[in-house]
């Protein structure tokens, strides 16, 4: 069933405070096998000009996805999780994120669109830090498959 | 932000160092610890077949990070990334061996754009096919 179209534009509340930690990621690092000094010495970031150290650019989106949960799992919009697979993600960035950051999300319905049966649903992410400065917005793209004709 | 390529040493068609990033199922694992996504479709191959998957994949998000290496090996300043985007055209598929998969990415100079920024179009395979479609960073140099 096509989702409701008046829900785009919709913006839920900001999300509670994410703060980074110098250990998180440095984990996050690890997983993803970059061994970049400036995601784990202090010293190395503050050699390129950053007060801490820096994350790698989709490290934010662990963040930003979990607060698209609230529109994923809104009842009122009533996606199919289930069926849903990751099409496109983008990332605008006014700074890179660091260790200390307290990073609010605020979610927003950019679009709605059905093909083939498919439900398109563009949520867009504004990441904002502790003083209120955009730090960056996060663009993903989920599409929930046609159910098979039973 | 301190980049350590010069935005006038550049032309359109300067090509990145290419480089090869291997997944295997521990490193899905360890991703998954690591980003919070537990989708067994990255871990359970009885599970990826179940709903229609060759086998186990590889989460998109690793995937897209392993590919902006490319251009932040290059840059130097990982922070110099001023915008990425990818679309999951493909997935990686990771059979449960030691090798896992090979995801193979190469960039080069797409345009040259205001404020010491340019676009690099990335180009990212695994085995032989596109796993990645659009996938362009812009990035600010010195």
């Amino acid at each position: 069933m096509a989702l409701d179209q008046s829900f785009v534009g919709r913006s839920y509340p900001p999300t509670d405070p994410y703060e980074v930690g110098r250990e998180k990621i440095r984990e996050f690092s690890e997983a993803v096998g970059d061994a970049n000094p400036a995601y784990t010495d202090p010293e190395a970031a503050k050699a390129l000009g950053h007060p801490d150290v820096i994350a790698p650019p989709t490290f934010v989106f662990s963040i930003t996805f979990k607060a698209a949960g609230q529109v994923v799992q809104d009842p009122q919009l009533g996606l199919d999780y289930s069926r849903v697979v990751h099409g496109d993600q983008k990332f605008s960035y006014r700074r890179p994120v660091r260790a200390g950051d307290r990073l609010t999300v605020t979610s927003t319905i950019e679009a709605i669109k059905s093909l083939a049966g498919n439900d398109i649903l563009d949520i867009r992410g504004e990441v904002h830090d502790e003083a209120g400065e955009h730090v960056v917005t996060a663009w993903t793209k989920l599409v929930a498959r046609a159910a098979e004709e039973g | 932000m301190t980049a350590k390529i010069a935005y006038d040493d550049v032309e359109v068609g300067t090509e990145l160092p290419a480089a090869s990033f291997r997944a295997t199922r521990a490193a899905l694992v360890q991703y998954a610890g690591a980003s919070g996504d537990f989708n067994p479709i990255h871990w359970n191959e009885k599970f990826a077949k179940e709903v229609g998957l060759p086998d186990v994949i590889a989460h998109g998000m690793f995937t897209m990070a392993e590919a902006i290496r490319v251009v932040t090996d290059w840059a130097g300043d990982p922070g110099a990334v001023v915008e990425y985007g990818v679309r999951f055209t493909r997935p990686v598929v990771v059979p449960n061996d030691e090798q896992g998969a090979t995801i193979e990415v190469s960039g080069k100079v797409a345009a040259k754009l205001d404020d010491s920024t340019v676009r690099v179009d990335l180009v990212a395979t695994s085995s032989g096919q596109k796993v990645l479609g659009m996938s362009r960073a812009v990035v600010r140099l010195a």
